[in-house]
């Protein structure tokens, strides 16, 4: 009796999906699992924490504002142009800066210290860090992207250049951090002064690092708009569907 | 990465997981623009223009007592060979050095001790006690720094050639400019720091009147602003003594 409702079952589960297949938006679908709920909530926290410290920041570098970069005497960039400074209201807010900039590093270092703690233990850095050919490989990632080359290298969830990325830009939060306390503290932290190369340089290195940071930024949500709508839904709810009939996108962030 | 295949009816719980993530998410962008409006629109602390929020003043508060733990007397601030010092040094702000007012014949260095009786000192009376050199890196909280070379007495000497023993269990040091425009509060351990010192010359020479003449304070272990110019009177206090930058919204510690 029961196995008859077994046959009976599955005989009308095959006419169903036969049925079902025919129509192509009920095709069954592939689920990826992408990213941890951690990892989406700690990304998503980093952006408007990471903004702040650069708002921030620009508010504190105003004060003193002598970094430039000259070719032949000629000055190429200057940082930054009086236009630049007017568009984001910076003159003049020397001591707000400080004070955000001192109460939002908290977040920023606390945020990141739990993003690297869990990368750790989670395991999810076997998918971060760069490999053996990893170098080599993100060229070709480079001339894909860039539509120079057909075929994409392998990956596993990002690819090499990806890897590359979200490895350095760990190694420059870390940057941020030594060279940010080795100009907030440099007598009590004098070793982290002393191995930025003194005072002058490290506030300087804090400024690069911050200026790559806004490039990373740029690169990247370029990459988010091209990889499309799946793979943001990855960052946000950590799962992509795809139509089995589909190929996966080939630019995924 | 975990994948697997869904049937149909599945794939619309994801599809319903993905719109309760994507309401979630904005939620939460509209508390974090919330939070930032709340923060933004705080009461600022003390009332006056330039003054920061209540709740980052807090904060300021509490790196003060996280980094003033850490404070060490002994870690000293690197020193220079005196040919390392600049010679054109730097002038920033000229808040209490209004020469109109102030009559350098009549000035002594007024201590107010615990009791509520006043030391006055002249500065012949100073360079009685033992001279250094400190030749620093002065920094400012502008971001540029200087070396630059000074002489004078140890804080902490002062303290103990005038037996102000119990001044020196309290919390913090108050200094005032003669014409009171000008006013810093320092916490004791950097007070006492062998670095600082109540200096009467730049460069070998007695300090020019823009640099604070006759007697200024170097201070090493914090930003520029705390080296007032020109000290008119020394008092000691177990509660915050008002200061200049900081009613401006500036951290009231900016120690190193």
């Amino acid at each position: 009796m029961r196995s008859g409702m077994a046959v009976a079952n599955f005989a009308a589960a095959i006419f169903f999906s036969n049925l079902l297949s025919q129509n192509l938006s009920l095709m069954p679908k592939k689920i990826i699992y992408k990213h941890k709920l951690a990892t989406r909530w700690m990304h998503w926290i980093n952006f408007p924490v990471l903004a702040i410290m650069i708002w921030s920041g620009l508010l504190i570098y105003w004060a003193n504002d002598v970094y430039e970069v000259k070719i032949f005497g000629y000055t190429l960039v200057k940082f930054f142009p009086d236009w630049f400074y007017k568009f984001f209201h910076i003159p003049f807010r020397l001591s707000e800066g400080m004070a955000f900039h001192f109460v939002f590093m908290w977040l920023f270092f606390v945020n990141g210290l739990l993003y690297v703690a869990y990368t750790i233990f989670s395991g999810e850095w076997r998918y971060l860090v760069p490999q053996k050919g990893s170098l080599k490989e993100s060229w070709q990632v480079l001339l894909h992207d860039l539509h120079l080359r057909k075929t994409e290298p392998p990956k596993t969830k990002y690819n090499a250049a990806q890897r590359i990325a979200y490895t350095s830009i760990i190694i420059m939060g870390f940057g941020s951090i030594i060279t940010g306390l080795a100009i907030y503290k440099p007598v009590q932290f004098q070793w982290m002064t002393t191995i930025c190369g003194g005072y002058e340089a490290a506030r300087v290195e804090h400024f690069i690092l911050t200026v790559g940071y806004v490039l990373f930024f740029l690169i990247h949500v370029i990459q988010v708009i091209l990889a499309g709508w799946n793979n943001f839904r990855a960052m946000v709810a950590g799962f992509e569907v795809i139509k089995e009939k589909d190929t996966p996108s080939s630019t995924d962030i | 990465m975990q994948e697997f295949i869904v049937d149909d009816k599945t794939a619309k719980k994801y599809t319903r997981r993905s719109w309760i993530a994507f309401i979630v998410f904005f939620l939460m962008i509209g508390a974090a623009f919330a939070g930032w409006k709340w923060l933004v629109n705080q009461p600022l602390d003390g009332g006056i223009r330039g003054g920061i929020q209540q709740p980052l003043r807090n904060v300021l508060s509490a790196n003060e007592k996280i980094f003033s733990g850490v404070f060490s007397k002994s870690k000293l601030v690197k020193e220079y060979p005196k040919s390392a010092a600049a010679k054109n040094v730097r002038v920033n702000g000229d808040v209490g050095l209004d020469e109109d007012f102030f009559d350098a014949s009549s000035w002594k260095l007024q201590i107010v001790r615990s009791k509520g009786d006043t030391l006055f000192l002249t500065l012949d009376d100073i360079k009685k006690l033992p001279k250094i050199d400190v030749i620093y890196n002065f920094k400012c909280i502008e971001g540029w720094s200087q070396v630059t070379w000074w002489s004078g007495v140890r804080f902490v000497d002062v303290m103990q050639h005038y037996g102000l023993t119990n001044e020196a269990q309290m919390k913090y040091v108050g200094m005032i400019t003669p014409d009171e425009e000008y006013y810093v509060g320092i916490d004791m351990p950097s007070a006492l720091h062998p670095q600082t010192i109540l200096c009467y010359e730049m460069n070998g020479k007695p300090l020019p009147m823009n640099q604070g003449y006759p007697l200024r304070l170097i201070i090493p272990v914090k930003y520029g602003v705390k080296h007032i110019k020109r000290v008119g009177t020394i008092s000691f206090e177990n509660e915050k003594p008002k200061d200049y930058w900081a009613e401006r919204g500036y951290d009231y510690y900016t120690g190193h």
